[in-house]
């Protein structure tokens, strides 16, 4: 992919907010969210009341540059699944389609065996759907061409 | 990378502040911290030692309005400039929209300065960028000390693409929103061009 702008539309948003929706319920979770591994937010599904997904979106993706650091000093491509277990609630990090991190939250209602299945099973479908995304935003110019200078200007009144 | 979200309207863009040790890059995002509206900005997160250096970044978003319909966020981030965690500032590039290099105007830190500025060339070729086209803006900073290397020699070490400078004091402010808004503005021209050439 280039480095001009990922382009993400209706159809690929909704798609991707489905299957984050479908995860949350199967793995019993709290909060599910697919965050770029530049680090930036790009859906959620859960009760994200309390959590400031900005900077867990941000962090989240340090923290997998972080380890793929690690990773690789010791001969590995990366390490595509990262657990951190809390007193009250953990999270399941994972690599999908390559360059998306899925970030799974859940408390005692649920186990990171019960979230890892559930992850398995809907990397695939992330997959597909990212497949297409990465697809379409290529295909487009990637610019937002109405953009004046004035619109640019009037960000700074 | 920029990433456009047409269903929800938002562009979300990155921006790093590079540049080497103590030169002021945490001061300047402290700043806009302090001084932007609530509303406007997020909490700001500082990874560091517990001698307050940069151990991996600090990060500060930023929402400045709508244009166009979109809701315009800004991802701030600054790298650690200690020339030993090489690592980190690599792996942050990654996805940048726009650099502000901040030099610290010392004449003790001219070496630290070129140095600085030949790494950041370096790791965005590494990441696929064209260091010669990414939106980047000079901040001259510490201006309000003694002994500081002038425009004209500033501008010839660092300078060559001519890119915007800035001359700024970053403790009291000065300069740190215009170097904001310089760069924010180049980074808007370039998503408008759609990464053409």
């Amino acid at each position: 992919m280039s480095h001009g702008s990922f382009i993400l539309r209706e159809p690929e948003y909704e798609a991707l907010l489905w299957v984050l929706q479908k995860l949350l319920t199967d793995a019993s979770a709290k909060i599910v969210f697919l965050v770029d591994k530049d680090g930036t937010l790009l859906a959620s599904a859960g009760d994200s009341v309390g959590f400031d997904t900005t900077s867990l979106a941000s962090l989240a993706a340090g923290n997998i540059a972080a380890t793929g650091g690690l990773a690789n000093l010791i001969g590995e491509k990366e390490f595509s699944i990262l657990f951190h277990e809390g007193e009250r609630d953990n999270m399941h990090l994972s690599v999908v389609a390559e360059r998306i991190i899925l970030v799974v939250v859940f408390d005692r209602r649920s186990s990171v065996g019960l979230v890892r299945l559930r992850v398995r099973q809907a990397s695939a479908r992330f997959n597909d759907v990212m497949v297409a995304a990465l697809a379409a935003s290529d295909a487009e110019d990637g610019g937002i061409e109405e953009l004046t200078e004035a619109d640019i200007e009037s960000l700074f009144k | 990378m920029s990433f456009i979200n047409y269903s929800s309207r938002e562009i979300n863009c990155k921006i790093v502040y590079y540049g080497p040790g103590l030169c002021g890059k945490t001061t300047n995002l402290q700043f806009i911290y302090k001084r932007m509206n609530p509303e406007a900005r997020g909490k700001m997160i500082s990874l560091a030692t517990e001698t307050e250096r940069t151990l991996f970044f600090d990060f500060l978003p930023l929402s400045l309005g709508e244009i166009r319909g979109f809701k315009t966020r800004f991802h701030l981030y600054t790298v650690p400039g200690q020339v030993f965690y090489d690592a980190s500032r690599r792996l942050i590039l990654r996805g940048v929209d726009g650099v502000v290099f901040c030099a610290d105007s010392q004449l003790t830190r001219t070496d630290s300065n070129e140095e600085s500025m030949e790494n950041l060339r370096m790791n965005l070729r590494e990441q696929g960028y064209d260091p010669d086209r990414l939106p980047l803006v000079l901040q001259y900073n510490k201006r309000d000390l003694p002994n500081v290397a002038s425009l004209g020699e500033l501008h010839a070490l660092l300078n060559r693409r001519n890119v915007p400078e800035i001359e700024a004091a970053a403790s009291s402010g000065i300069g740190v929103f215009e170097t904001l808004k310089t760069v924010i503005k180049l980074v808007l021209i370039e998503l408008k061009r759609g990464g053409r050439q």
